[in-house]
């Protein structure tokens, strides 16, 4: 006998959003790997589960704010490629114990991979990040020919 | 017997404008059950754990980082967070503990004395 009821969590508004997004990114990996190469050596289409993802520029850097709940710093991992910032990394699944039973499951477990492209470059050896309340901050200082100049008129 | 958390909806319903519905899991342990919710962004101090007539719920208020620039990409919501159990009366809880880490709340929901299997001896 089990009572508990099935609830979904509130659709999420952004997650349409999201899925295109991941779309456009694959499409991106996609186009971007040697044809012959294949999928099945990167097996990287529709892998894991994707975190929100929010992206501020201001006159001089770009801000990526990560929704990352209960991760060890250690496992998160950060790289830039062609303009392109990707966030990825692993919840692993707790080891169970016996006489352990889940009620429900909600939460994802597994690996996760967030990518998106950034409007103009940046200075990759000036990336800093942050991991504070399960939220990770990723600071990308942009590219000196990127950065807004006033010319003066003389 | 399997009995647990059930959830109530109707209080939830109410106030569905101002908060969202975090994700959760629930295990079952030997003696009681463990609940994870997922809060980013909610502080020590932003949550608020209730207990009332048999109804546990869960209140994360959010510390949004403050980012200097203006958002150009939005895929997270702002909304504070809430969720509502319906506690079973095998759940002693004057014993409810949480924590909370990275974001993640762990509560701990022990099984009152009473239900725990235990041996009876035959004299």
């Amino acid at each position: 006998m089990n009572l508990i009821r099935y609830q979904a969590p509130d659709p999420a508004p952004w997650l349409a959003l999201d899925r295109w997004s991941d779309l456009r990114d694959e499409l991106n990996s996609f186009l971007d790997m040697p044809f012959w190469s294949g999928f099945g050596r990167t097996g990287q289409l529709f892998i894991g589960w994707s975190p929100a993802l929010d992206l501020y520029e201001s006159g001089d850097h770009f801000v990526a704010v990560v929704e990352l709940p209960g991760m060890r710093k250690d496992v998160i991992d950060i790289s830039l490629h062609d303009g392109t910032l990707t966030i990825s990394g692993e919840r692993k699944r707790e080891k169970s114990n016996d006489g352990e039973t889940a009620q429900r499951t909600e939460r994802y477990v597994g690996t996760f991979r967030r990518s998106i492209a950034l409007p103009t470059r940046v200075d990759p050896s000036k990336v800093s990040a942050t991991y504070q309340d399960g939220i990770l901050e990723v600071t990308l200082p942009k590219a000196e020919e990127a950065k807004p100049k006033q010319i003066q008129v003389s | 017997m399997n009995t647990l958390t059930r959830e109530t909806r109707e209080s939830d319903r109410r106030q569905a404008e101002q908060f969202i519905t975090p994700a959760a899991s629930v295990t079952e342990i030997a003696d009681g059950y463990t609940l994870e919710i997922e809060m980013p962004a909610v502080k020590k101090d932003g949550l608020e754990i209730s207990v009332e007539n048999n109804e546990l719920a869960i209140i994360g208020l959010r510390s949004l980082p403050a980012v200097e620039g203006t958002p150009i990409h939005r895929e997270s919501r702002p909304e504070n967070f809430r969720r509502v159990f319906e506690i079973d009366p095998s759940i002693d809880a004057d014993k409810i503990s949480a924590k909370i880490d990275q974001g993640l709340v762990t509560l701990t929901l022990p099984k009152a004395e009473h239900v725990k299997p235990r041996k009876i001896t035959v004299s």
